[in-house]
């Protein structure tokens, strides 16, 4: 069982986003950080003091841990971003120096 | 219903929040006539609690995630067809102004300079919902451990797990319902982790009794856990989370009746992501910088007082569901709909006035039961992270307190940053309430309940003549 199967999903064909330079699928409908979940990936932001890994923690654009640059803009949050075909994702370093995304 | 850009148009009610009170309240509202601004930040309808795929997914059966999924049905389909009430999605109120009029709520729509919307209304309502309670423990930081709610919310809207092996933990009902939606989407789930015994609910007996269909809703969890071997951990807590890069393990220890952590009773348990959580706190910042009375709950939360019709202590503000403390979908559901009626100046319907008074002495039971123990400090190590965004170490919030002379959590912000962040202190406002030894249940303040561009700050009246 996946949560696909479980809900009985037929999603349209997959896009195509690029995470750190590599190819990762994302259904429509989905967030950013829902294709990054489905890829295995779980960390897209290095802290500013501490310089540690960080993802998704809250899910629901609370907690700002899931902040990234996306198209050259820092900050998004990837649990509030659709995934449209073509992103590009990198893993956001500190602050990003850029405004927060609502 | 309308999916309105409509901005100037006056309202007799302008519902914040599109969650089960929020849904309930726009229903009743366009039912006795009020022409009704359905706000809410989200991009679809259903609030948190009936969070679901987008379209595109393709989920013929959504409602294998949901309890209850047949009321948002039946409430989606009756707003669709309500000429009466515009739903605006995507809407972030940041701020609640009472004129001589009536309400203008400023609301963003997203980060470009002039994508401002001010909507006027002459009675508010806050259904804003609530936010998961975090209480920090050692490698709670790490990439894979998430809230409990979290792991709902992604599955629920995206169809994705954080990993494989999910330990489920913290406190409070939602972990049943996490545990049994992660295993029912294939995950294994090799522990849930309880820091109560639910013995608390022993205490109401009579009220349980009342609520036949919260016990039910108990039993099906439960029947669906054990058929997936899912071990029920009681008093016990996640003290610490292991990795490096990523969760791979998490040690469990038992607590005391304080939550204390029992040496020598730690046990080590594998798992690639950990759900956790501690309850929910009431989301009422709008109301509060409006000056709004609150309550303390039972498990020191603050919630909004309000009177027998929903009437918050500001004139012309109302309030449902969570937002008047924690108490989930079928209490947020009636009170909506009493909330609506008081706004119409109409007698309060029976029906709403009973279920409110059961599902109410529920939520008082729940809550205390699931009451954080004043010990639970004692898994939190000095090198602890307590405020994720600034990175404040727990030895930092104690020194503040020991050391330097802090008495409360907004000195203790001043002094080490803790809650400054992009979070606002949503994440570690509780745990640093508690380690400054401060009042809990204290409302935080936030004069602005979500970030706003400083050009659409700076914009008057709405208008957008601010070029960039």
């Amino acid at each position: 069982m996946d949560p696909l199967e479980l809900v009985g999903a037929e999603p349209g064909s997959a896009r195509s986003i690029l995470f750190d330079g590599r190819a990762v699928a994302a259904l429509p409908g989905q967030t950013l950080a829902a294709a990054l979940w489905a890829d295995g990936v779980v960390a897209w932001r290095v802290t500013r003091v501490g310089g540690r890994p960080r993802g998704a923690f809250c899910g629901i654009g609370q907690c700002f841990d899931c902040l990234a640059t996306v198209n050259g803009r820092p900050n998004q949050r990837l649990c509030l971003v659709p995934a449209e075909d073509g992103d590009v994702v990198t893993t956001q370093e500190g602050h990003g120096h850029g405004e927060l995304a609502v | 219903m309308v999916n309105s850009r409509s901005e100037r148009v006056g309202y007799d009610l302008a519902v914040i929040g599109a969650g089960p009170a929020g849904l309930a309240a726009a229903d009743a509202a366009a039912g006795l006539g009020l022409r009704v601004a359905l706000v809410d930040a989200g991009s679809r309808l259903g609030g948190q609690y009936y969070r679901h795929p987008a379209p595109e997914l393709g989920a013929a059966r959504p409602d294998r995630l949901h309890h209850g999924w047949r009321t948002f049905e039946w409430l989606r389909e009756r707003l669709a067809a309500a000429p009466l009430v515009d739903y605006l999605p995507g809407h972030h109120v940041w701020a609640a102004e009472r004129g001589a009029d009536g309400w203008t709520l400023q609301a963003t729509r997203g980060p470009e300079g002039g994508d401002r919307v001010a909507v006027e209304a002459r009675a508010v309502l806050l259904a804003t919902g609530a936010y998961e309670r975090q209480l920090p423990f050692p490698g709670w930081t790490l990439p894979g451990v998430v809230s409990a709610g979290g792991a709902q919310a992604m599955l629920k809207s995206g169809l994705v797990l954080p990993g494989r092996r999910i330990v489920v933990a913290g406190s409070g009902p939602l972990l049943l319902a996490a545990a049994s939606s992660l295993t029912a989407a294939g995950a294994r789930v090799p522990a849930i982790v309880e820091a109560t015994g639910y013995l608390g609910y022993a205490r109401g007996l009579p009220v349980l009794a009342g609520n036949p269909g919260k016990l039910a809703e108990g039993a099906d969890h439960a029947r669906r856990l054990l058929r997936h071997g899912v071990r029920l951990r009681l008093r016990s807590a996640v003290v610490e989370a292991h990795g490096s890069d990523r969760v791979t393990g998490v040690t469990v220890a038992r607590l005391d009746a304080r939550w204390k952590p029992v040496p020598g009773t730690e046990r080590r348990i594998a798992c690639d992501a950990l759900a956790v959580g501690h309850g929910l706190v009431p989301q009422i910042d709008l109301a509060v910088e409006l000056g709004a009375d609150t309550v303390t709950t039972a498990d020191g939360t603050a919630a909004l007082r309000v009177d027998a019709q929903q009437r918050t202590t500001v004139p012309g503000l109302w309030a449902a569901g969570e937002t008047c403390g924690v108490g989930g979908a079928d209490l947020a559901l009636a009170e909506g709909v009493l909330a609506a009626y008081s706004v119409a100046q109409r007698p309060a319907p029976a029906k709403e006035l009973a279920a409110r008074r059961r599902r109410r002495a529920f939520a008082a039971l729940m809550a205390a039961a699931h009451a954080p123990g004043p010990d639970w400090t004692g898994w939190v190590t000095d090198d602890t992270d307590v405020c994720r965004c600034e990175e404040v170490p727990a030895r930092a919030v104690r020194e503040a307190v020991t050391e330097l002379g802090a008495a409360d959590a907004r000195t203790v912000k001043l002094l080490t940053r803790a809650g400054m962040g992009w979070c606002q202190g949503r994440m570690c406002g509780p745990a640093v309430a508690c380690l400054s030894g401060g009042p809990l249940g204290r409302p935080d303040s936030r004069p602005l309940s979500c970030p706003v561009p400083l050009a659409q700050l700076a914009e008057q009246d709405g208008s957008s003549e601010l070029s960039e």
